[in-house]
């Protein structure tokens, strides 16, 4: 049971990590390069221009967005302010969506400079500010999701060591008498990594249980949130298996000596 | 057989516990390590089934030496030392029968061949009749005749035994001490550690004298005396008389 929960907190700290990382990606999707096309541009222009874009390694789509659909998104955006945009107003513009991984400050940057050498680019927006702020706390997130996912694993390793460890010490005597009639080190050790193994496995089998049910209660009553894909799962139950089996590892080594 | 070459030991806490150890010890022999407590008698012993190493000199038994020891080479070798402890060293939760066939169990003993191998042990040292009996069940001289029975069950060529018959009576002891005779006189050597001087002056054995970690005396270096000139002879049954197992 105290492997399970040690890896049960492990476990919902990866749910919040994927959770928090989808909510970015959400939001990085929304990364876009905007190019206001001059009133004057010919539609020749302007298509050669969208298929040669398209083809930039950093972008995944181009769209085109005609000043009657420019007005029709802002007056759904502002809502009872719809009156406020008249016909005409608003200029044509090219949609550039980047590729995921394409969306640093500095490519985004790179893409809309070379939008804007276009004869018929009026102005290219990006959004600088919230870009550079979005990626930032991307690579903060990131680096703190793998420190405290290292800790909460070291954490699950010091716990699952330690209850090899009260195992060995309660079979202290046995094993003193197996090295006095010969017994090889690994004839000794053995069992207990395979003890270590079968309680990381199902340590964590059961700690997934927690997390899925810990995730049902908080979609129920809280926020929509994401459970783990197959592979994740697959790994952390891999990743329970060979805390158990480093835990009995250390902990048998430790004490072999001692007994 | 056995050869220990100017042996030291010592203890980053408790200091030297040998020095400049030299003997030898000869296929089938007897010998009695005798000193007071601390004497290095317990340390020998440990250097000889390679539970530890000395800090200087050589340990050489059988084969396998000290200086290049594996671990796999000592464990094999563990297998062909039977060793005795005061404190017999029994797994209580087990039957007599069961902690002799536990040193075949974990050494990967053929199954087949585990049964009759325990029930041969238990039979040499006269309790085929306790097999079923747990340690609490029997007498500390029952126990320690387990024990015996569980170092030899592998054919040692040599048994160690530190203070066999110290946690026992009288009677125990000198039935205990009996078996260890007979195990002599089929071949296998002896090294028995032990207190009770009563029992080493009352037999004719070779006997090394410790004292604050050095050899002060060996019986079978003064061939013209088998013990310290001022100890009495008296001579102790010999092994054809057998005792009632106790």
């Amino acid at each position: 049971m105290t492997i399970a929960f040690s890896l049960f907190a492990f476990g919902l700290f990866g749910l919040v990590a994927i959770n928090i990382r989808r909510a970015l990606e959400q939001v990085e999707e929304r990364v876009e390069v905007r190019a206001f096309v001059s009133d004057s541009a010919d539609i020749e222009s302007v298509a050669a221009a969208m298929k040669d874009v398209g083809e930039f390694p950093e972008v995944r789509r181009v769209d085109y967005v005609s000043k009657e659909k420019a007005l029709e998104r802002a007056r759904k955006e502002m809502g009872e302010f719809a009156d406020v945009f008249e016909a005409g107003v608003l200029p044509a513009s090219i949609e550039v969506h980047l590729r995921p991984g394409m969306r640093s400050p500095t490519i985004v940057k790179s893409v809309a400079d070379r939008i804007r050498t276009y004869q018929f680019v009026d102005d290219v927006r990006y959004g600088e500010e919230w870009v550079e702020k979005l990626y930032r706390l991307r690579n903060i997130a990131t680096v703190a999701g793998i420190a405290l996912g290292v800790a909460f694993a070291a954490v699950a390793v010091i716990i699952i060591g330690a209850t090899i460890r009260m195992t060995v010490l309660a079979r202290a005597k046995e094993i003193s008498i197996m090295r006095l009639v010969g017994a090889t080190d690994m004839f000794i050790r053995l069992p207990f990594l395979i003890d270590g193994l079968v309680k990381g496995v199902l340590g964590g089998l059961l700690a997934l249980l927690f997390v899925w049910a810990a995730n049902r209660v908080i979609n129920e009553y809280f926020i929509q949130t994401i459970f783990f894909d197959r592979e994740m799962i697959f790994v952390g139950v891999v990743g329970g298996a060979l805390m158990g089996v480093m835990g009995s590892l250390v902990s048998v080594g430790r004490h072999l000596r001692r007994i | 057989m056995i050869r220990l070459t100017d042996v030291a030991k010592e203890y980053p806490r408790s200091g030297v516990a040998l020095a400049q150890v030299s003997f030898e010890v000869k296929k089938g022999e007897f010998v009695f390590l005798t000193g007071p407590s601390g004497s290095g008698k317990t340390t020998i012993l440990k250097l000889l089934y390679m539970d530890d190493k000395p800090s200087q000199g050589e340990v050489w038994i059988n084969g396998v030496s000290s200086k290049s020891a594996s671990g796999r080479e000592i464990s094999k070798l563990r297998r062909r030392i039977g060793i005795v402890f005061q404190d017999f060293r029994l797994l209580e939760d087990r039957t007599a029968e069961a902690n002799v066939r536990f040193a075949l169990e974990v050494t990967g003993a053929p199954k087949a061949t585990i049964r009759p191998k325990v029930a041969r042990a238990l039979t040499q040292v006269g309790l085929a009749s306790k097999a079923t009996s747990y340690p609490r069940e029997l007498s500390g001289g029952e126990q320690q005749r387990v024990a015996i029975a569980r170092s030899l069950i592998n054919d040692p060529f040599v048994l160690i035994a530190d203070e066999p018959t110290g946690n026992l009576d009288e009677r125990a002891t000198r039935g205990v001490f009996q078996l260890l005779r007979d195990i002599n006189a089929s071949g296998t050597a002896v090294i028995m550690a032990t207190h009770d001087l009563d029992l080493v002056r009352r037999s004719s054995y070779r006997t090394i004298e410790l004292n604050h970690g050095r050899l002060v005396f060996d019986s079978a270096e003064s061939p013209a005396s088998a013990r310290p000139p001022d100890e009495p002879f008296e001579a102790f049954d010999t092994p054809s008389d057998s005792m009632r197992p106790i």
